[in-house]
């Protein structure tokens, strides 16, 4: 795992970074209609706000469900490169499922996880990755091998490329600040799915 | 081969799943159900795997039915129990065809107190979703009920449930 070598060997070695800033850089190198399934809170509002790409899926409840539909989307179309976009308290709620990634082997999948250690969206309670619980490490636990924190921007976007580039499943861990989204998320739950299986091409 | 003799309802089940082109079996495992989870598995023309939870498995089915993928969800009693939150913000908001089949544990000769309490939440929180639901209690309804209703959650955007009864399977016996 030698690309491992120059990140951060845990949580609090990261650089602490601007979640709108990151998910615009990472829709920036998207150049292929990669699909991208935004989790619910300011994760996905950030996602909305960086650009409506029919390729995107934004979650309306359903809580630490980003990682089980980004799979199932890869699943269904292999050729196709597939991203999580997930908070850590959602991620939280649903740990087992990077137990089912690893076993699947997802070579279409990369998981990013957006850790600002609190449930900001719910008045700012602390979740237990403030506490000392590390996601790189439970993933690499659960069977990710190429599980990474993000060390800065540039590093982010590294881990971006090479997610996109070589084979997954792939987890990049990025602690994220407290600022609050950019735009809020429109609630139309049938036409995001309408026009998410249109950019996917399963509907014309 | 005698072509009148009808197959078991775990045959006929995975029959029909073919038919529709319904090729992805997510699952948490269940014992009533073990004849069709080792059905999917030894028939390539499925992907079938265990999930960590319900919830998931249903997370999959939602994403690959959006990916193009058909796919359905076997569980028991207890394990749908777990996801009235996934049903009423993913699958029918979104209008996303999730098929689950759920083996019934419960009743009629239920010998785990937690079972059989948690069984009776199964039906009213169906009805309180408005999701079409089915109870399949003989092996010559087995095929019409699954093989129209996959029809009808694909026609009109909406989850189904087929709710396999002891007196179809013969449940789980008492065991001390």
């Amino acid at each position: 795992m030698t690309f491992t070598a120059n990140h951060p060997a845990s949580r609090d070695q990261a650089k602490v970074m601007n979640r709108f800033d990151i998910t615009k850089r990472m829709v920036a190198r998207l150049k292929h209609d990669e699909a991208v399934i935004g989790g619910i809170g300011y994760t996905n509002f950030d996602l909305w706000a960086a650009g409506r790409r029919p390729q995107n899926f934004y979650m309306l409840g359903s809580m630490g469900l980003a990682v089980p539909i980004a799979l199932g989307v890869a699943l269904a179309q292999p050729q196709r490169k597939v991203i999580a976009l997930e908070g850590d308290g959602s991620i939280l709620m649903q740990v087992g499922s990077l137990a089912t990634v690893a076993a699947r082997k997802q070579k279409n999948l990369a998981i990013v996880i957006m850790d600002n250690g609190t449930y900001q969206i719910t008045g700012g309670q602390l979740t237990s990755t403030e506490l000392g619980a590390d996601i790189v490490a439970m993933a690499r636990g659960a069977g990710i091998a190429q599980s990474a924190w993000a060390a800065d921007e540039a590093a982010f976007e590294e881990l971006i490329e090479l997610s996109l580039r070589e084979d997954g499943p792939w987890l990049i861990g990025c602690r994220i600040d407290k600022e609050k989204p950019a735009e809020t998320t429109e609630r139309d739950p049938p036409r995001i799915r309408d026009q998410f299986m249109r950019g996917l091409g399963v509907k014309q | 081969m005698d072509e009148e003799a009808p197959g078991a309802w775990h045959e006929i089940v995975r029959d029909v799943l073919k038919r529709h082109q319904v090729k992805l079996v997510t699952y948490v495992p269940d014992n009533v159900l073990r004849p069709l989870i080792d059905a999917v598995h030894g028939d390539s023309f499925f992907t079938a795997f265990s999930c960590a939870r319900e919830e998931e498995a249903v997370g999959i089915v939602s994403g690959a039915w959006m990916g193009g993928l058909r796919g359905i969800v076997l569980m028991q009693t207890s394990g749908f129990a777990t996801l009235p939150n996934a049903i009423a913000s993913l699958a029918v908001p979104f209008q996303i065809p999730v098929l689950m089949m759920v083996s019934e544990r419960g009743t009629l000769g239920e010998f785990n107190i937690g079972q059989s309490l948690v069984a009776r939440t199964m039906r009213p929180v169906l009805q309180a979703l408005a999701v079409e639901h089915h109870t399949m209690t003989r092996l010559d309804e087995v095929e019409f009920i699954v093989d129209r209703s996959i029809t009808q959650a694909v026609a009109t955007q909406a989850p189904c449930v087929f709710i396999l009864s002891p007196l179809l399977t013969g449940g789980k016996v008492f065991a001390k």
